[in-house]
């Protein structure tokens, strides 16, 4: 009997992730997800630009790339072209909270059926670790040396506390992966998320807590720890918007 | 057929319509707003779906989304916007998506006027975005010219897996003439696009749609595919409108309203016995490079005209390939030369040459 297997929304191809990276888990979830709710079929991908632009590769389901920043206006596209499909969008802090952050408040505003999973590791990944709206005050990157200082820099940005004021959102939790019951949340959360959409409730958005070992100069380790001590304070874990109910 | 008494911008947006578009999205800018206001009230009569977006930066990424399912998409602007536009454009080219732009040109740089101009062809036909790729740019010069070239758009972003731009101005888009409004298309006529659309992969391998290789030779792969399908472009669709060029023994280029304004000089020329003819570029890229060759081999010289410090003029001199003199005669800042001038410019020229 078969008890643990690849989700069939997951395609054969080697994810190309640093170790330690939470892009692998992430997208696992994902893809049990998508198989549990049956919605393969239907699914399109809008993967983004950063680290996680292969991740259209990653999934069997029908995908492309958007601009950086623009995968909730290109997902708004499909999702209005075909209104009976599930759309989700894969984006990065970078991508979601910095170039991209007029596309996501609209499309959360306008409360679009569509599902966001957002990877919030505080630091640019792809571009070699710089500076990210969600850089902790003091945590030093390629481009904030002397550690992020507000003066400078502004303030970490809390993505999931603006978009909880807009009454388009249905559904919106932070949650990380950094231990195995954290990980079974994650994956409640991420169901929920994609129901907000097929149950046409409103815009879902799951933000996930996530290590950067390579960019942080840690082991996976240490970047677990380090995210578990500092992210969850900046960043607290928890529900904040549920129109879905259980 | 009953003609109607219409606005530019509204017969464009009836001709999408007709040609199959059921998918507008657009952000509000003058002189073309008409077109998005004629969608919004349109466009649920037909089951159709109008979004107003946040900026054109959002816009030409929901175009590329629905253009991505294979419907037939459109979204309109002037040139501000369409600045905004062009990161987009350059991936919605690089993807092979069909879809339609309408760009309806003000006057520039900058912020510049909102009155008709011609200065976005640069940016029109030579890619404003990043990359080697090209749109198809139709240039009507009558409301009923918009109309058909709507209708064409539409087909040949289809035919070619290509973006198409309506390259009009302010004059096209605002005034009024009477036109003769195509059937409405049956949906279900259009081409079928299931062979590459994201539909969701019921049945089938997932499709997967991206300008985007990281491998440079697979990248060199798909440019060389691009410039396969520009090439056969090139040669298959070029247009023009030739107007008393038979005996003409000087030619006059021009293209949109000022096509149309130079109908009105060579014939007032023609009274004082000049040979004058016009030729009017349609498709300004592909330009219609080898007509435009073998008719200045019999004339005298060229004159352009553009509303434009002169960009198409660039292209006609390509053309002309020092085959007689090229002239250029333009005016800047939105203003629409009258008959009267370019009739002045082009007796002082030929005062100058003889």
């Amino acid at each position: 009997m078969v008890i643990f297997s690849r989700p069939k929304s997951l395609s054969e191809k080697e994810f190309t992730y640093c170790p330690g990276c939470h892009h692998g888990i992430v997208h696992r979830l994902i893809a049990e997800v998508i198989d549990e709710l049956g919605i393969q079929e239907k699914t399109i991908m809008v993967a983004p630009v950063g680290c996680s632009v292969f991740a259209y590769e990653f999934f069997n389901v029908d995908g492309t790339v958007a601009p950086h920043g623009r995968a909730l206006a290109v997902a708004t596209g499909i999702k209005r072209a075909l209104p009976d499909r599930v759309v989700f969008t894969y984006q990065g802090d970078g991508d979601l909270a910095a170039i991209g952050i007029g596309e996501t408040i609209h499309a959360a505003n306008r409360g679009e059926k569509l599902t966001t999973i957002f990877i919030n590791n505080a630091v640019y990944g792809m571009t070699g670790g710089q500076m990210a709206p969600t850089t902790l005050l003091g945590q030093k990157t390629t481009t904030t040396p002397y550690g992020r200082n507000p003066e400078n820099d502004g303030y970490p940005f809390h993505v999931s506390e603006i978009l909880s004021t807009l009454p388009g959102v249905a559904y919106l939790e932070r949650v990380t992966v950094s231990t195995p019951q954290n990980i079974r949340n994650a994956k409640k959360a991420i169901r929920k998320a994609f129901i907000a959409q097929i149950k046409g409730v409103g815009f879902g958005l799951v933000e996930v807590l996530s290590t950067c070992p390579t960019n942080w100069g840690m082991s996976p380790v240490e970047a677990q720890k380090w995210l578990l001590e500092n992210m969850t304070k900046e960043y607290p874990l928890g529900v904040f918007v549920d129109k879905v109910g259980d | 057929m009953r003609k109607l008494m219409m606005k530019g911008n509204e017969a464009i947006a009836e001709s999408a319509v007709r040609a199959g578009c059921r998918l507008y999205f657009a952000y509000p800018i003058t002189p073309q707003s008409e077109i998005a206001e004629y969608m919004s009230k349109r466009l649920p009569e037909v089951g159709g779906t109008f979004l107003q977006t946040e900026s054109e930066i959002a816009t030409v990424n929901m175009v590329y989304g629905a253009a991505c399912t294979g419907k037939r998409v459109m979204t309109s602007t002037s040139s501000p916007g369409f600045s905004l536009m062009q990161e987009g454009i350059s991936y919605i080219a690089g993807a092979e998506l069909p879809c339609v732009f309408v760009n309806v040109v003000r006057g520039g740089p900058g912020l510049g006027d909102i009155q008709p101009a011609q200065s976005d062809y640069f940016q029109a036909t030579k890619g404003g975005g990043h990359g080697d790729y090209r749109l198809i740019v139709l240039a009507p010069s009558t409301l009923q010219e918009a109309v058909d070239l709507t209708q064409l758009a539409f087909d040949l972003a289809d035919k070619y897996r290509n973006p198409v731009l309506i390259l009009a101005d302010g004059m096209i888009g605002q005034m009024m003439e009477p036109v003769e409004l195509p059937p409405m298309k049956d949906i279900s006529s259009l081409p079928d696009h299931s062979s590459w659309a994201l539909t969701g992969a019921n049945g089938r391998e997932p499709h997967r749609i991206a300008a985007f290789n990281i491998d440079p030779h697979g990248l060199e792969e798909m440019n060389k595919r691009y410039q396969e399908k520009y090439a056969r472009i090139s040669l298959e669709e070029q247009r023009w409108e030739e107007y008393k060029t038979e005996d003409a023994e000087f030619l006059m280029v021009g293209y949109g309203t000022i096509g149309r304004i130079l109908k009105s000089v060579v014939d007032d020329l023609r009274e004082k016995n000049l040979p004058v003819g016009l030729f009017r570029p349609i498709t300004l890229w592909p330009f219609p490079y080898k007509r435009l060759e073998e008719l200045s081999k019999k004339v005298n010289f060229v004159l352009t005209v553009e509303m434009s410090s002169g960009q198409m003029v660039e292209d006609v001199r390509l053309a002309v390939n020092g085959k007689a003199p090229v002239y250029f005669y333009g005016r800047m800042g939105g203003i629409v030369p009258t008959p009267n001038e370019i009739r002045f410019a082009f007796e002082n020229l030929l005062k100058e040459v003889k």
